[in-house]
């Protein structure tokens, strides 16, 4: 039931120390489990599994699948090359006015997805500033494109990956840049070479979270992208529409989007622990 | 014990309702003038202003007795009503949702068919784009929001461009109408196809273009309503579709652009 690290302790005599969890921990971290497990569960239960192979390999699932796996990629890639940065800038930097970038940078979290969509459909629209001027200038309109559904997916993805990097950036500290820079690394080889690989597992978590919520993503993407089969038309859109007359079809489906998630946090996890330190 | 499980599943029911401040009205006035009552009706979103206009004058015939609504789409609210979900009345868009919930058993009697809409195409107040029929909607120069085909004004949509014998190129299939609709107003398409109703609750924000197939079999929406079997306040229930189908029901719905039935 309790777990018990037992090392050695520093103290002169050699004494051991037990580290078993206080008991108050374990029903709440049950309930909590539970509270996320057993729903989970009901979907399999709740699977209609003789006709599983059908209902999963529509043309519609089909190129919901596709499109969820491509534009979960693509965010996922653009909240590295994006959100990376901001994370350094963030926890290294020290212009004025951190603390309230930082709550921008969360409000996504904060904001519900619907809200999100629309307000990038206030930017990017047809009659938008930014979108008037795609428009006027490059004849491109953003919504309804599957770029939008990136967009809009790498709006509600980007906190996760900056928190998390942030987080591992912080608790890395700057001792080992300080010593590459006293060796004559310059600020990018010290960032390459020092830095990256440091908080490489945090920078691991960062985007499998990212990619998880990109996935999963729904409001968003319905307020600015639309739903259009091969298109915009995403695994959670598809299950939210099926959900509505064919129930069998939205809880099968909901379950590859449950295997496609599981697997990537399994692959990711291995690595993490096996690859790094 | 099964009283308890009711209220919460009331409240559940209560949390689960969409923006109407029915809660406000259950003041303490009220409960001395008569036993106090909660009638819950779900019913479908596009009965949202016509539904929340009446409520005040059905709750002032029947002292004691707050209403409250469950809006939603008619799928989800007739799988609702299968589930059990708690409510007195069911008030559909289409027969073929309310025939989900009578399958069921979970509709008591004959539902009332009461009041129809029919589609129009929503566009910009002046119609820059010249939309004159579903004809015109076809081609990249016009782009134009339709309705899921799972959900009746899909069906209905469906049905019009049969009539018509046109195949629509929508950029969104949006699953519920006020989607298709915000679509419009917030002019990202140039057109919309919406029911009548819809257009008149923008107050002129998008105007409605009539197309002879809007009257084509399939395209028109009719809307039934019933009493939700084992309901415990099915005398209210009655009384709320009597009151629905009875004058002042017929102006509100005629006013919001309802056919009546």
């Amino acid at each position: 039931m309790t777990r018990a690290v037992t090392r050695t302790g520093r103290g002169s005599r050699g004494s051991t120390v037990s580290l078993a969890l206080p008991w108050p921990v374990w029903v709440p971290a049950v309930v909590a489990f539970g509270l996320i497990a057993v729903p989970v569960a009901g979907l399999i239960v709740r699977t209609d599994w003789p006709n599983f192979a059908a209902l999963v390999t529509t043309d519609a699932a089909l190129d919901a699948l596709w499109l969820s796996l491509k534009t979960g990629l693509t965010s996922t890639a653009l909240c590295l090359v994006l959100g990376g940065p901001l994370a350094l800038v963030l926890a290294r930097s020290n212009i004025p006015g951190l603390p309230f970038l930082r709550s921008v940078v969360l409000l996504p979290l904060v904001l519900p997805p619907v809200v999100g969509g629309l307000t990038l459909l206030f930017l990017l629209g047809r009659t938008g500033p930014l979108g008037q001027l795609l428009n006027a200038w490059f004849g491109i309109t953003v919504p309804f494109s599957t770029e939008a559904v990136v967009i809009a997916q790498t709006f509600v993805a980007m906190p996760f990956l900056v928190v998390s990097l942030e987080g591992a950036l912080r608790t890395a500290g700057e001792r080992y840049e300080v010593v590459a820079a006293t060796l004559g690394a310059s600020p990018l080889t010290a960032l390459r070479r020092v830095t990256i690989p440091v908080v490489l597992p945090g920078l691991i978590s960062g985007s499998v979270l990212a990619f998880a919520r990109a996935l999963g993503e729904f409001g968003a993407t319905i307020a600015f992208a639309g739903n259009l089969q091969g298109t915009t038309q995403t695994l959670p859109l598809l299950i939210y529409i099926q959900s509505q007359n064919d129930l069998d079809g939205a809880v099968a489906m909901s379950l590859v989007l449950v295997v496609v998630a599981v697997l990537v946090i399994v692959a990711t996890r291995t690595r993490d622990v096996s690859g790094v330190r | 014990m099964i009283s308890a499980r009711r209220l919460v599943l009331t409240a559940l029911a209560a949390a689960v309702t969409l923006g109407v401040a029915a809660c406000g009205s259950s003041g303490g006035e009220q409960q001395q003038a008569a036993p106090a009552r909660t009638l819950t009706i779900s019913a479908a979103a596009s009965l949202t202003d016509v539904y929340n206009q009446l409520k005040p004058q059905f709750e002032q015939a029947h002292p004691g007795t707050t209403v409250r609504f469950n809006f939603g789409g008619s799928d989800t609210l007739a799988q609702q009503v299968v589930q059990g979900v708690p409510t007195d009345v069911l008030a559909t868009a289409s027969p073929k949702t309310m025939q989900t919930a009578q399958q069921a058993g979970r509709i008591e009697g004959q539902p009332v068919t009461y009041a129809a809409n029919s589609l129009q195409i929503a566009v910009a107040p002046g119609n820059p784009k010249q939309i004159a029929n579903l004809q015109s909607l076809v081609g990249p120069q016009v782009t134009e929001a339709i309705c899921q085909p799972t959900v009746p004004c899909g069906q209905a949509t469906q049905a019009a461009e049969r009539a018509a014998g046109v195949t629509l190129d929508p950029v969104s299939q949006d699953p519920d109408v006020r989607t298709v609709l915000q679509r419009v107003t917030t002019r990202n398409v140039d057109a919309g196809i919406v029911y009548v109703t819809d257009v008149k609750a923008t107050n002129g924000q998008v105007q409605g273009v009539d197309f002879p197939q809007a009257s084509a079999q399939g395209a028109g929406q009719t809307y039934p309503i019933g009493v939700v079997a084992g309901s415990q306040n099915a005398d209210l229930g009655q009384q709320w579709i009597q009151f629905i189908t009875g004058p002042q029901g017929d102006a509100a719905l005629t006013q919001a652009g309802f056919q009546l039935k």
